[in-house]
């Protein structure tokens, strides 16, 4: 590498021997990225269930089960990246709590048996239903899922509204916490300079609900179109709306972050600057900061607040929530990876090289990327996630 | 049928499941078993009620970069082939920068300086480069599993019975003295070759320099060499911003070394 943009006054890229590895590569990538989808979409869903915001009620039960699917992939990356994966129970038996990982096992796990029961409470009276309905070995699933309780009446109803309503609420601080805390796992790690600030937090969380909210409107125009059953415009507002500006908020605290330790111009900044410029330049400054941050604005402002309707409206949402699903995948990375470029010898930077085949390559990460949502349409096989008929059960579709 | 109140039976179980449950993960969290596979992040005052509290010092003005120290480690703890437990770097402070490399850790030493940077050299030294054993180290916070701890003589260890391999420790590592071991895919660094000193050796990397630049002993025996040394107080250590408080010594370190 040419000495022209190395910090620490370098004339030859020098990294540390042990540096030449990234240790923390695309598992560590979608690890934070899967998280956030969950935590995004619970957050989305509790727009109805707790603070009774009607545009949403189309959608509340489908983004808890999407925040479902995803949850039970979310350890996944972290499985596959450990070296000793068949030790991971010690992080429940033995936690060492002074590190920021230890209680992960516990705040995650707790999270998905809270959105777990949620679920249960808001479709118990499907399940109960189609135990009745039922007969043979499909009967004792039901059964099973019903805990034996084959009744339900309107006392049930209003039992089980309260208490889906208490589960969303202590969820929204719960899922703040789940992916807060991921941000803490960066944050708090002083020998990385591009990790170590104390926004990484918040900047993780409001990524999280950025992504969240984005990847249901790209599944909610999908499903729709896919069961021809027509598009709630007034959702279709509503989510662009929500989804503006809480991207409004992520990108200022972005853009706060990166100004602060430009302003700044501390210790960090002598081996961040040459990493944006240099390795980080393209997938950052152009990628994430640039045209997927700019593009969305644009797109998502005009959206919310010109008078657009109908299509055109759903192709701009379409648009931006595509453009920001990415941005933040694309923000996973630079923190992730871009911050382990910088070699600890504070006088190079290392090369990173994406590989396709390997355990934590490529292909594997797809993988686990798709397998929420195959879990998302086995478990829309079973129970009614959207109202309304769907069309593309019908023999004959209008649209086909 | 009224199923919308629960028999008292039923209650009554779920209600101590849920006690169970809180009891026992209280008890996980807080309990015995984290305290049952090693010593917490402790640090000072533990290694002060040891009997001995070893010291590195490294004399940076004696290290020729044989390489000698790199090839003792390798062969003491079979380090993988790319990856160092210690190793040894060259500096060289020109007017416009400064050049620094570590071919292969220096194994070989170092060949000839290039050319281009061979002129009007301010300053050249090598420095060799370890485990820095902190007192406050943050490999030890961070290990989400008590895989890595302190030993009371000063000792910064892995468990390998019990490192995960999450690579947490690697990157709170200031100094990149971790990597995850690719043949036993665990947590590895230099150890101070523990394993010779609780025999009364030397450290595999001591015993060979020819130099005498790489000294380690007991802080608590007055009489040794790296106690004078010590107390002489004209040590420096790498990356004092970190505060994480190393017991490796550098005597005659540059400022332009990281």
């Amino acid at each position: 590498m040419e000495a022209i943009g190395l910090p620490g006054g370098a004339l030859v890229n020098y990294i540390f021997p042990n540096n030449a590895h990234v240790t923390w590569s695309i598992m560590i990538v979608i690890y934070p990225y899967i998280t956030g989808l969950v935590a995004g979409a619970f957050v989305l869903s509790s727009m109805y269930h707790v603070f009774g915001v009607k545009e949403f009620k189309p959608i509340a039960n489908f983004a808890l089960v999407a925040a479902f699917s995803f949850g039970l992939f979310a350890a996944m990356p972290l499985l596959v990246h450990l070296g000793q994966p068949q030790r991971a129970y010690q992080i429940y038996t033995t936690p060492h709590t002074t590190s920021a990982m230890s209680i992960f096992g516990y705040v995650y796990s707790s999270y998905l048996v809270l959105l777990m029961i949620e679920i249960w409470v808001i479709y118990r009276k499907v399940f109960i239903e189609k135990a009745n309905e039922t007969v043979g070995n499909m009967a004792i699933f039901w059964k099973i899922l019903c805990l034996g309780i084959t009744t339900y009446n309107p006392e049930s109803a209003h039992f089980d509204k309260k208490l889906a309503k208490f589960l969303a609420g202590i969820g929204i601080p719960w899922a703040c916490l789940l992916h807060g805390y991921v941000g803490f796992v960066f944050g708090s790690v002083k020998a990385v300079a591009w990790w170590a600030t104390a926004l990484q937090p918040f900047i993780f969380l409001s990524s999280a609900i950025v992504s969240g909210i984005a990847m249901m409107f790209l599944m909610y125009s999908f499903i729709m179109w896919r069961r021809g059953q027509g598009y709630d415009y007034a959702l279709i507002k509503k989510f662009i709306i929500t989804l503006w500006m809480a991207f409004i908020l992520d990108y200022a605290l972005e853009v706060l972050e990166i100004a602060f330790v430009g302003y700044e111009q501390g210790a960090h900044w002598a081996v961040i600057k040459p990493l944006l410029m240099g390795p980080l330049y393209n997938s950052y400054v152009l990628g994430q900061m640039g045209i997927l941050s700019l593009g969305p604005l644009l797109v998502l402002g005009i959206a919310s607040l010109l008078d657009i309707k109908d299509k055109a409206l759903l192709y701009l949402g379409n648009l931006g929530s595509l453009m920001l699903v990415f941005q933040v995948l694309v923000m996973r990375f630079n923190v992730v990876v871009g911050g382990q470029l910088i070699s600890k010898s504070e006088r190079g930077f290392v090369d990173y090289e994406f590989e396709f085949f390997a355990k934590e390559g490529l292909l594997t990460a797809g993988i686990i990327m798709v397998a929420p949502f195959v879990t998302y349409y086995i478990i829309s096989r079973f129970i009614p996630i959207f109202e309304g008929k769907s069309m593309d059960t019908e023999p004959k579709r209008a649209s086909m | 049928m009224e199923n919308s109140k629960m028999p008292d039976s039923r209650r009554e179980f779920l209600v101590r499941l849920l006690e169970g449950t809180a009891t026992a993960t209280v008890l996980m969290v807080f309990g015995p078993g984290v305290m049952a596979h090693g010593p917490e992040t402790g640090g000072t005052e533990r290694a002060d009620d040891a009997d001995h509290k070893y010291a590195y010092i490294i004399d940076v003005g004696k290290c020729i970069g044989c390489g000698n120290c790199v090839r003792a480690c390798k062969r003491e703890n079979s380090v993988p082939t790319d990856y160092f437990r210690t190793w040894v770097e060259r500096y060289v402070v020109r007017e416009e920068g400064v050049y620094v490399d570590s071919p292969k850790g220096a194994i070989e030493g170092f060949e000839q300086l290039n050319k281009r940077f061979r002129d009007n050299i301010k300053l050249s030294r090598t420095v060799p480069k370890m485990c820095n054993h902190c007192h406050n180290p943050p490999c030890v916070q961070v290990c989400p599993v008590g895989a890595t701890f302190k030993s009371p003589e000063g000792f910064v260890l892995v468990d390998r019975d019990y490192c995960m391999a999450c690579g947490y420790c690697v990157q709170a590592c200031p100094y990149a003295a971790r990597f995850i071991n690719p043949v036993e895919h665990k947590s590895d660094k230099c150890t101070w070759c523990y394993h010779r000193v609780k025999k009364g050796l030397l450290p595999a990397c001591v015993t060979v320099c020819p130099q005498k630049a790489r000294l380690f002993g007991d802080l608590n025996d007055i009489d040794s060499e790296v106690s004078k040394l010590f107390e002489a107080d004209q040590w420096m250590v790498l990356k004092p911003e970190m505060h994480t408080d190393p017991t490796c010594f550098y005597i005659g370190l540059p400022r332009e070394v990281v």
